[in-house]
């Protein structure tokens, strides 16, 4: 039995134990999102730096206006376009990859599983700049290929409507490694007997992906499917280093957007609302996504 | 209706491994023949062959008397049971059953009247809307033999099927297989380690080591004419005792002597016949069921009780011989024997010969 002073007394040992960790994520977690929420009710900027009773509470200001700036709306957009085009993608070429890397009859399978991690790993501004040669108008190596099938150049990073394209497609480039090998871990943990037994029943490759493999890999798509989500909502440094968001704002992307409110032109207070517009997309996002797998259980 | 028959069938993996050896043998139409040896043998090897998932590096297999080396599995007619059950755990068990039947068109109300039938056979009625993960070890087994019973197939395969159920299950799905099998009137082929369920369930028995088929016979044959140590050994629990030695010549006599000093004669009769061993290495093997205790003829040995573990029904002395381990099963008559010395004697014509591990007939 535990009498309720000595109840107390675990609860204190308890507190004090736990005090060094949980201060930890008060202050580097829950602080900065507090504080950041809070900028988002002020008019937190440059003035404010120099000393904050410069601060003014300003209520809803901020996201009224955010809701009437047609650049907001422009970027929104744009990230939407980038996560609903590049995201599926992403998730369809990965497994693809994890699915051939696994086959039986696939050789030299590790190089192929490390070439394709290979972006992952490697600095996104240094594969921006090889980006930016591949998709040199005059010079750049896509239009060369291209050429063969007598496609006229495109200028890919200088056209409104090929800018967002380019960018999805060295997004899914360079992170479609990763999701393969989750993927690959979700195909190893499917017993081979399944196949066989389903093979022994008759049924053919394309069967055998969509009534076993697609099903049993149910959860790990999901995974993959709302960090892709998150990761690709938060959409920033491809258009930053290869585009700055034009031409045209076509890739200007919300957190770009937040960056150039916030350290360009010092609108904390405004950029903090913007964040938490996005976390409010991000969280529907997966909420939805959760929801739609659930049913399928 | 359904005979396979597998001619000099060979399977040599990547790196020059054998996993099974020549092999060659015929299991009739209706027949339950069980595969059976230790681990790595090549009996599952030689399983997945017949079922078209492994591939022959020699050989022919024949089903109906048509080869089928280039058939692919699912147009062999065949179903299969795997040990870990193999279920789709995604799929209920009316799905799992009606899976083979959908890939093979048949009309959805003749789906639903075959897998109906058997659920009923096999006592699933209740459990059709299930999924495998909330069904016990017992029911997913049966749900593995309804998917495979419910195509009707001509030839059944089965993979170590019950070895992960528990002791108790075990032998009653012993059983319900074996009735399964009349009942069905189908040729099956069981892959096993276990003797015992090869000895209770096979019309024959095939019993593999090194992926060399060492005997093929039924069950009670095996049991009684095993063909070399190896056999002798494996079929029968407890093991057949063997005490190892050198054929000698002892008094004019061909004799067995073990290192430890134990010495069996053969009789006038067999001279002639086991002169030509002499010097071989050789060993007796006796049954522990065959071992009489408390003998005191002139042919008895004193032996040591080690310890005793009565089984109710019976009890397993374990005797020291001359430094030989031995086991005898006797009926536990005597409630006086204790931990001491006994005269034990070996039946002459219980006794079985093994020159180089080769069985020397004593009759």
């Amino acid at each position: 039995m535990i009498d309720a002073s000595n109840k107390y007394g675990i609860t204190k040992a308890v507190a004090l134990f736990l005090s060094p960790a949980l201060s930890a994520i008060f202050i580097f977690f829950f602080l900065p999102v507090f504080a950041a929420l809070a900028m988002s009710f002020t008019d937190f900027g440059l003035y404010s730096l120099a000393d904050w009773r410069y601060t003014r509470f300003v209520g809803f200001d901020n996201y009224v206006k955010l809701f009437n700036d047609p650049l907001f709306w422009q970027a929104l957009k744009n990230t939407f376009y980038f996560v609903l085009v590049a995201g599926p993608l992403s998730v369809a070429v990965s497994l693809f990859a994890a699915i051939s890397l696994n086959s039986k009859f696939a050789k030299f399978k590790s190089f192929f599983r490390l070439a394709f991690f290979l972006p992952v790993v490697t600095t996104l501004v240094a594969v921006a700049i090889v980006f930016r040669f591949v998709y040199h108008p005059h010079f750049g190596l896509l239009n060369y290929l291209l050429g063969f099938f007598g496609i006229s150049p495109i200028d890919w990073l200088g056209d409104p409507d090929w800018a967002m394209p380019a960018i999805i497609l060295m997004a899914v480039w360079k992170n479609f490694g990763y999701n393969m090998i989750i993927f690959t871990a979700g195909l190893q943990n499917i017993p081979s007997q399944l196949y066989e037994a389903a093979e022994i029943e008759g049924a053919n490759a394309w069967r055998k992906f969509y009534q076993i493999t697609l099903p049993l890999l149910t959860p790990t798509t999901l995974f993959i499917g709302v960090i892709t989500l998150i990761g690709f909502f938060q959409l920033f440094a491809e258009p930053y280093i290869m585009t700055q968001g034009g031409p045209l704002n076509s890739t200007l992307s919300i957190v770009q957007y937040m960056y150039r409110e916030g350290f360009r032109w010092w609108n904390m207070g405004y950029s903090a609302a913007l964040a938490f517009v996005l976390f409010a997309v991000i969280f529907l996002g997966t909420l939805i996504q959760l929801k739609l797998k659930g049913k399928d259980e | 209706m359904a005979k396979v028959e597998l001619k000099n069938v060979s399977k040599i993996y990547m790196g020059g491994h054998k996993a099974v050896d020549n092999v060659s043998f015929n299991i009739d139409d209706k027949e339950f023949v069980v595969l059976v040896g230790p681990s790595g043998c090549g009996k599952t090897t030689t399983l997945r062959m017949i079922a078209g998932l492994e591939e022959l590096s020699d050989g022919e297999i024949f089903i109906d008397g048509k080869p089928v080396k280039n058939v692919p599995p699912k147009d062999r007619n065949i179903a299969m049971v795997f040990q870990n059950y193999a279920l789709y755990p995604h799929m209920t068990v009316y799905e799992n059953m009606a899976f083979g039947l959908k890939i093979r068109k048949f009309p959805k109300n003749e789906i639903k009247k075959m897998v109906e039938e058997t659920a009923e056979i096999l006592e699933l009625e209740k459990l059709l809307n299930r999924k495998p993960k909330v069904l016990s070890g017992g029911q997913r087994q049966r749900v593995a033999l309804g998917r495979a019973i419910v195509r009707k197939p001509k030839v059944f395969l089965f993979d170590e099927p019950l070895s992960n159920l528990d002791a108790k299950l075990r032998v009653q799905m012993r059983a319900e297989i074996s009735k399964l099998h009349r009942k069905l009137g189908a040729t099956m082929i069981y892959v096993t380690h276990d003797q015992r369920e090869a000895m209770t369930m096979g019309d024959r028995i095939v019993v593999m080591k090194d992926g060399i088929i060492r005997q093929i016979d039924k069950p009670l044959r095996l049991y009684r004419f095993p063909k070399d140590q190896f056999v002798a050994g494996f079929i029968g629990s407890p093991a057949m005792n063997f005490i190892k030695g050198k054929m000698v010549f002892e008094n004019g006599l061909p004799a067995l002597r073990a290192s430890g000093g134990f010495l069996y004669r053969f009789d006038e009769r067999l001279k002639e016949k086991l002169s030509k061993y002499i010097n071989e290495n050789a060993a007796l093997g006796i049954r522990p069921e065959n071992i009489a205790l408390n003998g005191s003829s002139e042919q008895s040995y004193k032996a040591e009780i080690e310890l005793i573990e009565p089984l109710g029904a019976e009890s397993l002395y374990y005797l020291n011989l001359f430094g030989d381990k031995l086991i005898a099963k006797a009926q536990p008559l005597n409630d006086d024997l204790k931990y001491e010395t006994v005269g034990i004697t070996f039946p002459k014509e219980k006794v079985h010969l093994f020159v180089n591990e080769k069985a020397v007939s004593l009759k």
